[in-house]
């Protein structure tokens, strides 16, 4: 891609996602995490933009900077008051090792692969022949989504469920 | 200067291995799901990057994909923290350290 809108677009959204994400590990604050969570999903979601992904940006912004902070600001306001801190545990040497090991094993295959590249350009819109390869293509694991969410939402439920509820039938 | 799929694939590897510190260093389980939630994105992320960007017969395979990865993130998501609202309620606490129930 090479016109000046779409790079300074991407260098803007990388700085924001990265920025943010960084924030997310270093910042003590457990709601201050949450915050720069969104953002950082928020800046994924900028970056499908830029790669002309509209379905998969909208959906991006709608489930995770949407549904699933908000289920973590419930997960940490449900916990008690002395545990919103963001601390590291006794891995943090280890996982900060394997994480720049994994970071770097990452990009040296980004960089050194040839990949195939395609000289097309970007997708007019993706919404439609999504659905259409969602219902014909996909059409199993589509009808299998469902199954999953409903388990996911009856387990959920079960799980929470105050003890001794089965008994006040 | 332009943007190539390299540039993309960079931005997916810093944010997985930043997912991956989260998710193994912090304490507090809802942090450890926020690492994996940041991990989900970079591979999400590099899925989409591939598919606008790769030599393929049907490019919008890497779309639908993502859409499966993001519904079964949802659910995870929502199993999770109700198991991390149960832990709570069974132990006392949320701290990933303090759970050694499995020690000899």
């Amino acid at each position: 891609m090479e016109d000046t809108g779409t790079v300074l677009a991407f260098w803007l959204l990388t700085i924001v996602t990265i920025g943010s994400a960084l924030g997310v590990a270093f910042v003590r604050n457990l709601i201050h995490a949450v915050v720069f969570l969104v953002v950082s999903f928020m800046g994924v979601a900028g970056l499908y933009i830029t790669l002309s992904a509209d379905f998969v940006a909208v959906a991006q912004i709608l489930i995770y900077a949407g549904a699933i902070s908000v289920l973590m600001v419930f997960a940490i306001v449900l916990t008690p008051q002395d545990e919103r801190k963001n601390a590291e545990g006794f891995l943090r040497l280890p996982a900060l090792a394997l994480a720049m090991l994994v970071a770097a094993t990452l990009i040296f295959v980004a960089v050194d692969n040839g990949w195939a590249i395609a000289d097309r350009p970007g997708f007019e819109e993706t919404a439609s022949l999504i659905g259409e390869s969602l219902l014909d293509k996909y059409v199993l694991p589509f009808e299998i989504a469902s199954v999953l969410l409903l388990v996911a939402m009856l387990g959920a439920i079960v799980l929470v469920r105050p003890e001794g509820a089965e008994d006040d039938e | 200067m332009s943007v190539d799929l390299e540039h993309y694939l960079i931005v997916g590897a810093i944010l997985f291995a930043l997912g991956m510190y989260v998710a193994l260093a912090k304490r507090n389980f809802v942090s450890v799901l926020m690492g994996i939630e940041l991990m989900f994105n970079a591979v999400n992320l590099t899925f989409v990057s591939f598919s606008r960007f790769v030599e393929s017969d049907s490019p919008l395979d890497g779309h639908v994909f993502v859409i499966f990865v993001i519904t079964v993130a949802a659910a995870e998501a929502a199993v999770a923290l109700g198991l991390a609202v149960l832990l709570y309620r069974v132990h006392g606490t949320i701290s990933v350290d303090e759970m050694d129930a499995l020690k000899g």
